[in-house]
């Protein structure tokens, strides 16, 4: 009795570090700073808009992540064809690649000297040193957290939905748009969620690829790590903002689809 | 002519019988299908026909591949070999390299669980499957559908509040939505209790009636097979072992399988032929039944296959209904040969009438009225006579 007892203690003693841990550090960057001074290092060129190219970029990577992993998702949750446990590894090697090593890949694939560097080039896009990298660097660093989730949700609907849409005469394609994707979006916004949550926090790929433009290519973790040297409060509030909007897009998620979604996507 | 030659079982008349069908002219209307295939464990290997406006219903036990015979008739599955017509459309010709899509086949499937979609209300469910129908006249027509089914007030109620008898009439309006040429429904009523079953059962046979299409029903009920089928065919292991009509089935099982779908009670034993053309059998456990019957020839009275006898295991099998029960020492003056000293096990209440469950000692059922078991002062441990025409004795070869 005593030993269970005991256990039980230990429960909740590891999950009160767990939320320490955690949570001290996102609560100190408020604390640190203090309002005012916060509010006041967010007027400074180059925080604001280092703030606006962080958003506009997450929602392109994830606009293109979305369009492209939902069918690709729903292929591989659907399909059985040989390749099929590689494919899914290739989508998940991101996942463990560090980030500057991403950066590094993406170099040598559509830098000006990289694999496709020519093909790019022709077409007149700059990606290096532009914008328009940035959105590749997000892309590629976060769209598995969106196609594994997306996978997950789509191999656990119900055969049986499926098949009732097609013997009712609809089309794979209808029945994709009309039972598959609709009974499957708690998990799709869930995966949504986890893939934004990783580009808005990119750093690594972004640097090595897209360079830190002031403007250009320098998303809101890159201005962060370029004032915590000499202008620690500057660095505070920006982080402060993300720590805000984070939390802000988690919790509608949440409410949004029911306080289930990140739970249990199955659900 | 008890031992049949190996290689040719009832089954693979029946089958033989199924594939000519196929050979000649199709039967305007009906649902024909043919496949041969090895699923995992299972070898699929059948021929079924059923007509313009016929349910046959598919008995048999587990994976004996039931569901996958409707899935190929859907499109859902495709067999290796196989063909499937219906009201002279090809939908599958595996030798012609005809394959139709499962939603260019007018199929009514109803699903086990019904399959309803979760994030559609009732009628959009419905409407789902109607092609041809002006979108604005879609919720009219659907709700039209829903209140055939009594349940019309339930139009705009969300899949998750509906209950499982309200979910079963969804599922029975959308697959009706769609005006089917076949009706294939996995066992429509089994996802239910008993309580919503006996009307669910009775709308199920309302809408087998009115569909006017051929209908294939999985079924694990006798009782729901004899009502609400025309013909039932009994498939074990992926090959039709019986045909006929649920009279027939009953009256002559040709399978022991077959006999305990029907209900029968069986009692295995060694058979010996007697001088007087009837068969006696030596029940295991002891005990000594009569039978008119020839084992595997199906026939109880013993008509057109008679003569012979048998010998070997066979199983004894007869209905609980026709078994009746005498108080021990009874003169037994009656017409029943056969006689035998059992103990009350159980005595349960079925609808208005009373189950007794004997030991013999290998173990009866015999269904009395009420008022015969309340006479005959039956409690379990009592002991009594069961006794039993042998004419109503069936053989059926171990």
């Amino acid at each position: 009795m005593s030993g269970g007892r005991l256990f039980r203690a230990l429960l909740w003693g590891a999950l009160a570090v767990a939320l320490v841990f955690l949570a001290l550090p996102l609560v100190a960057i408020f604390v640190e700073g203090g309002p005012g001074e916060l509010l006041a290092s967010l007027g400074e060129p180059g925080a604001l808009d280092a703030l606006r190219l962080s958003l506009q970029a997450t929602t392109v990577a994830l606009v293109v992540i979305v369009a492209v992993g939902t069918p690709a998702a729903w292929l591989l949750a659907t399909r059985s064809f040989r390749g099929r446990a590689i494919a899914i590894t290739l989508v998940e090697l991101p996942l463990v690649v560090p980030p500057a090593v991403a950066g590094i890949g993406l170099l040598a694939t559509l830098g000006p000297a990289g694999l496709l560097g020519g093909a790019i080039a022709a077409t007149g896009l700059e990606l290096v040193f532009e914008t328009a990298g940035v959105v590749v660097a997000l892309t590629f660093v976060a769209s598995p957290f969106y196609i594994r989730q997306a996978l997950a949700a789509f191999g656990a609907l119900d055969p049986a939905l499926i098949e009732a849409s097609r013997t009712l005469g609809a089309s794979e394609a209808r029945t994709f748009a009309r039972i598959a994707v609709p009974n499957a979006l708690p998990g799709l916004v869930a995966g949504g969620a986890l893939a934004w949550g990783r580009a808005l926090g990119e750093f690594g790929a972004t640097l090595v690829f897209a360079g830190s433009l002031s403007g250009v290519t320098q998303t809101a973790p890159l201005a962060i790590y370029e004032r915590f040297s000499d202008d620690f409060t500057g660095a505070l509030a920006l982080s402060a903002v993300l720590v805000a909007v984070s939390a802000a897009i988690l919790l509608g998620v949440k409410l949004a689809s029911g306080a289930r979604v990140l739970g249990d996507a199955r659900a | 002519m008890l031992a049949l030659e190996p290689g040719h079982t009832p089954g693979k008349r029946v089958q033989r019988r199924g594939c000519r069908w196929l050979q000649r002219e199709h039967t305007p209307g009906a649902l024909t299908l043919e496949a041969h295939h090895t699923l995992e464990a299972l070898e699929l290997d059948l021929c079924l026909e059923v007509g313009a406006s016929e349910c046959l219903a598919l008995a048999g036990p587990s994976g004996a591949g039931k569901s996958t015979v409707l899935r190929i008739a859907a499109g859902l599955a495709e067999p290796k070999r196989g063909r499937v017509i219906c009201a002279g459309e090809v939908w599958l010709d595996s030798e012609r390299g005809i394959s139709m899509p499962p939603d260019r086949r007018r199929v009514g499937f109803l699903f086990q669980d019904y399959a309803l979609f979760p994030n559609l209300s009732a009628w959009r469910n419905v409407a789902y499957g109607m092609d041809g129908v002006a979108r604005a006249q879609r919720r009219e027509r659907a709700v039209a559908l829903l209140e055939r089914f009594g349940i019309g007030a339930r139009a705009d109620a969300r899949v998750p509040t509906l209950s499982g008898g309200e979910r079963q009439r969804v599922a029975l309006a959308r697959a009706l939505a769609r005006r089917p040429r076949a009706l294939l429904l996995d066992e429509p009523l089994s996802a239910l209790d008993t309580r919503t079953r006996a009307s669910a059962s009775r709308e199920l046979g309302i809408l087998l009636r009115e569909a006017r299409v051929p209908a294939i029903l999985i079924t694990h009920d006798f009782e729901e097979a004899a009502l609400l089928s025309d013909r039932v065919a009994v498939i074990d292991a992926g090959k039709v072992v019986q045909t006929g009509t649920a009279a027939e089935l009953g009256a002559a099982p040709e399978s022991a399988f077959v006999a305990d779908f029907t209900g029968a009670v069986i009692l295995a034993g060694e058979a010996h032929s007697c001088a007087d053309g009837l068969t006696e059998i030596a029940l295991d456990g002891g005990g000594t039944v009569r039978s008119t019957g020839v084992a595997g020839g199906g026939v109880a009275s013993g008509g057109g296959t008679s003569g012979g006898g048998a010998s070997g295991r066979v199983a004894v099998t007869v209905h609980p209904w026709e078994i009746s029960v005498e108080p021990a020492g009874a003169a037994g003056e009656g017409s029943a040969q056969n006689r035998l000293t059992v103990t009350v096990a159980s005595v349960s209440p079925v609808g208005n009438r009373v189950r007794v469950g004997l030991l013999a000692p290998q173990p009866l059922v015999a269904e009395l009225t009420d008022a015969a078991a309340r006479r005959l002062e039956l409690a379990p441990g009592a002991v009594v006579v069961a006794a039993w025409k042998a004419t109503a004795t069936r053989l059926v070869v171990r």
